[in-house]
């Protein structure tokens, strides 16, 4: 693998200008007051009830996401090209899902097989046929992007059902602006504050038609012990919207009503934190508890807006990730501004042949996973792993995408022996109203706190960070 | 707003309220149980903060005997009891984790921080007097924050209207549960009133609901039975007492009837509960019987809480 770039002492340690003050800060600042603002931080976060919780971790109901200090900062120039970029891949994106539910040129084109879509569990049957109102289907997506040198930004993944983390963004400058006024003094941070009003305005720019003028919109959560419960509720309260679980809506000849103490209340946008088989009992998953019976037929019915849309999964997943650049090129007639990682489809005799005499050196990944489980890093797996991936992919091989093992770029991070490189992504959110396409600048930084890990999912020991984007 | 997000702030407010009562009924009880013998008579203190606490029954379900250390550990740490001090304060942290958006910040704060102290300090009980007597101040501290933080901060809408009916039902079932399970002591015909043991024991009920100076304030007398029924019943102007409960259970029902535009039967059902304690007199109540008027009033109190769920909660 080769040496990794580090965003602030870039290749032969060369001081990258967006970092020049933090570098000078930061030699004058004496390591005890940044040990005591970082503890500082993590009484706050803790007091602020910032939790997420990690499946399967009984003792940890609640945790918090470890936070670093240290800024990642990033020059007004990269962020420009990063946006057009993530503009023309969100833009193909909602493209796609009205194609593969309509006419579905890009099938009869060739350029998708068929199979990996109709044979695809994310694939909604459902949908098939149906519109949504103002065509838009990720309304809010979180397009998780890597570097590996000083020019290139490369799409890891894209997140087009119902992305988190970013709560994280906006608590983490919160507590930032709080903590380190005197750095904040001597950059010019673009704000990233707006994200409420631009969510809240993309959502009631794409109302359905019988809405009233002021159109109602909701978030829906499956609840307190969710994941993301405080992230849900943290929306809702910045947007000045309802805060909804399944059991207070109810469905009455095709609309969608909440109960409220002063009776029924009409809903017409529900921005939902729900995945699509908790949706409806009746149409989904029939034990679910979450959902609200006849939800999915208001929404044929088009008489509520649900951000996102049914039926997405099938644009972030991995095996059709591995054809964006063609698909941004059939509907956009562009060259994709951002790269995709080189992809191994299992599903292909070929490639899986290639992966399977290759695993050490790769990444493998399962095509319907998220939050880093169930995934191969080969260069730091055990022989034993390797060994039972191998008959996985043997088992079931259209279930795995392999990659080549990135060298993510790094930033500084606070560690136990002071400040020292950490592998580094980047997840901007990126939303999709009726007629544009905003981002605030920046995003959510994850960083890997382990040394050397290249994972950095909160649930496996990842931190987050403060995302500078210095105006110019 | 929602009828959940009604019902959560309802109930969060009911619970630490709740939390409140316990700690002062534990506390009353330390006080009666330290002095000699002589003092306190045959009757079993710790039986009767059983009893004020309602939860005599699964008590001892659980327990033999009713000593400080059981009760203690019953009502305050209990996870087995559902309205245990500790309960009450975990059930407080959850309701308001689902209606965070209806919260501000500094009550969130305090409920949390609670629940963090909670866990991280009482986590294994108390094992000290002086341990306990801690514990109690934190959650008595704990309940007056938050009062005053909703006082201070919450927009005056629904929101605070329907937390603080929770805390006026609250309130008005514990006094009256006391009253209920000492209504013997304050009866006049007793042959031994204004015994040292007597003495005692109403001191001990004016403690548990914090109206020992009121009352000093209010009659400026020694105290006379008939004095402390009438505080805790029949006077506005002591916050614990039944009719000031109702002044103020009337006053929010009234203000979220004229926001909705449109009264109801919790209206209605409160009104007359007020209008009832406002026409009484503790001579007529003595001759009644105090048990039955109690009795009543927390049947009463308790369908109040049943029409407002009805109304609006569900």
């Amino acid at each position: 693998m080769a040496v990794a770039f580090d965003e602030m002492n870039g290749p032969g340690g060369d001081l990258r200008p967006a970092y020049q003050e933090l570098s000078r800060w930061l030699k004058e600042t004496p390591p005890d007051a940044l040990e005591y603002r970082r503890q500082e931080a993590e009484l706050l976060f803790r007091r602020i009830g910032i939790t997420f919780a990690v499946y399967g971790d009984a003792e940890a109901q609640e945790r918090l996401i470890p936070f670093d200090v240290i800024p990642r900062i990033m020059s007004a120039k990269e962020w420009t090209l990063l946006e057009k970029g993530l503009k023309q891949r969100v833009r193909a994106l909602n493209m796609f899902l009205r194609d593969i539910y309509h006419g579905r040129d890009i099938l009869r084109a060739n350029i998708i097989p068929d199979d990996l879509i109709f044979q695809n569990p994310v694939f909604r049957p459902e949908m098939n046929g149906q519109d949504v109102p103002h065509d838009v289907y990720v309304h809010i997506a979180g397009i998780d992007i890597v570097r590996v040198d000083a020019d290139n930004f490369i799409v890891l993944e894209d997140n087009a059902r119902t992305p988190s983390g970013v709560s994280y963004m906006l608590e983490n400058r919160e507590i930032m602006m709080r903590l380190f006024p005197d750095l904040f003094a001597r950059h010019r941070v673009a704000p990233v504050e707006k994200y409420p009003d631009e969510l809240l305005s993309a959502l009631r720019s794409v109302a359905p038609l019988s809405a009233s003028a002021e159109p109602v919109v909701a978030l829906m959560t499956p609840g307190v012990y969710n994941s993301a419960y405080y992230e849900h509720s943290f929306l809702a309260d910045k947007l000045g919207i309802e805060l909804v679980e399944g059991r207070d809506l109810i469905v009455k000849n095709d609309e969608v009503f909440m109960r409220t103490t002063e009776g029924l209340k009409r809903v017409d946008v529900i921005y939902r934190r729900v995945d699509d088989d908790f949706l409806d009992p009746l149409t989904f998953r029939p034990d679910s508890a979450l959902g609200v019976p006849g939800l999915m037929s208001a929404y044929a019915a088009g008489n509520v807006t649900l951000a996102n849309a049914v039926g997405t999964g099938i644009a972030d997943d991995k095996a059709v990730y591995s054809y964006m650049p063609d698909i941004v090129k059939f509907y956009l007639g562009e060259e994709p501004i951002l790269k995709n990682v080189p992809t191994w489809r299992c599903r292909e005799p070929k490639d899986l042949a290639y992966v399977l005499d290759n695993l050490g050196d790769l990444v493998v990944k399962e095509v319907h996973g998220s939050g880093g489980y169930g995934m191969l890093i080969g260069p730091a797996a055990t022989k034993a792993t390797i060994e039972a991936f191998r008959d996985k992919l043997k088992r079931e091989p259209e279930g795995f995408i392999a990659q080549p093992t990135l060298a993510l770029s790094t930033c500084p991070t606070c560690t136990a022996s002071g400040l020292a490189p950490r592998h580094v992504d980047l997840r901007p959110f990126v939303l999709t109203g009726r007629d544009h396409v905003t981002i605030v600048p920046g995003g959510l930084t994850r960083v890997a706190l382990k040394e050397g890990s290249l994972v950095v999912n909160s649930s496996q020991g990842g931190g987050t960070k403060d995302t500078w984007i210095l105006d110019e | 707003m929602l009828s959940r997000t009604a019902e959560n702030l309802y109930w969060l407010a009911r619970y630490v309220e709740r939390a409140e009562y316990l700690a002062r009924t534990i506390d009353a009880t330390l006080r009666v149980t330290a002095l000699p013998a002589a003092y306190i008579g045959k009757t079993n203190e710790w039986d009767s903060a059983l009893l004020t606490a309602g939860v005599s029954a699964s008590f001892y379900e659980a327990y033999q005997e009713a000593n400080e250390q059981n009760v203690v550990e019953y009502l305050a740490f209990s996870p087995s009891n559902p309205s245990s001090i500790k309960n009450c304060i975990e059930a407080a942290r959850l309701n308001s984790r689902s209606v965070r958006t209806a919260l501000t910040s500094e009550m969130w704060d305090t409920i949390n921080s609670a629940w963090i102290e909670l866990q991280e300090v009482w986590g294994k009980g108390t094992s000290s007097r002086e341990e306990l007597a801690r514990f109690l101040r934190f959650v008595q501290e704990t309940s007056l924050r938050f009062d005053g933080s909703a006082y201070r901060t919450m927009l005056r809408n629904d929101a605070y209207w329907f937390s603080r009916l929770g805390l006026h039902l609250e309130r008005a079932d514990n006094t009256a549960r006391i009253l209920d399970v000492k209504y013997h002591v304050l009866l006049p015909e007793e042959e031994h009133v204004g015994g040292p043991l007597d003495y005692y024991q109403w001191t001990s009920i004016l403690r548990s609901v914090s109206a020992l100076t009121a009352y000093h304030w209010v009659y400026r007398e020694t105290l006379k039975p008939w004095l402390i029924a009438d505080l805790l019943i029949l006077n506005d102007t002591l916050p614990r007492s039944l009719a000031s409960c109702y002044s103020n259970l009337v006053r929010n029902l009234d203000q979220i009837g004229v926001a909705y535009g449109r009264q109801g039967a919790s209206q209605r059902h409160a009104r007359g509960v007020r209008n009832r304690l406002e026409h009484s007199h503790m001579d007529d109540i003595f001759q009644h019987g105090v048990h039955e008027f109690i009795q009543e009033f927390i049947a009463d109190n308790a369908r109040l809480g049943e029409i407002i769920t009805k109304q609006y909660l569900i």
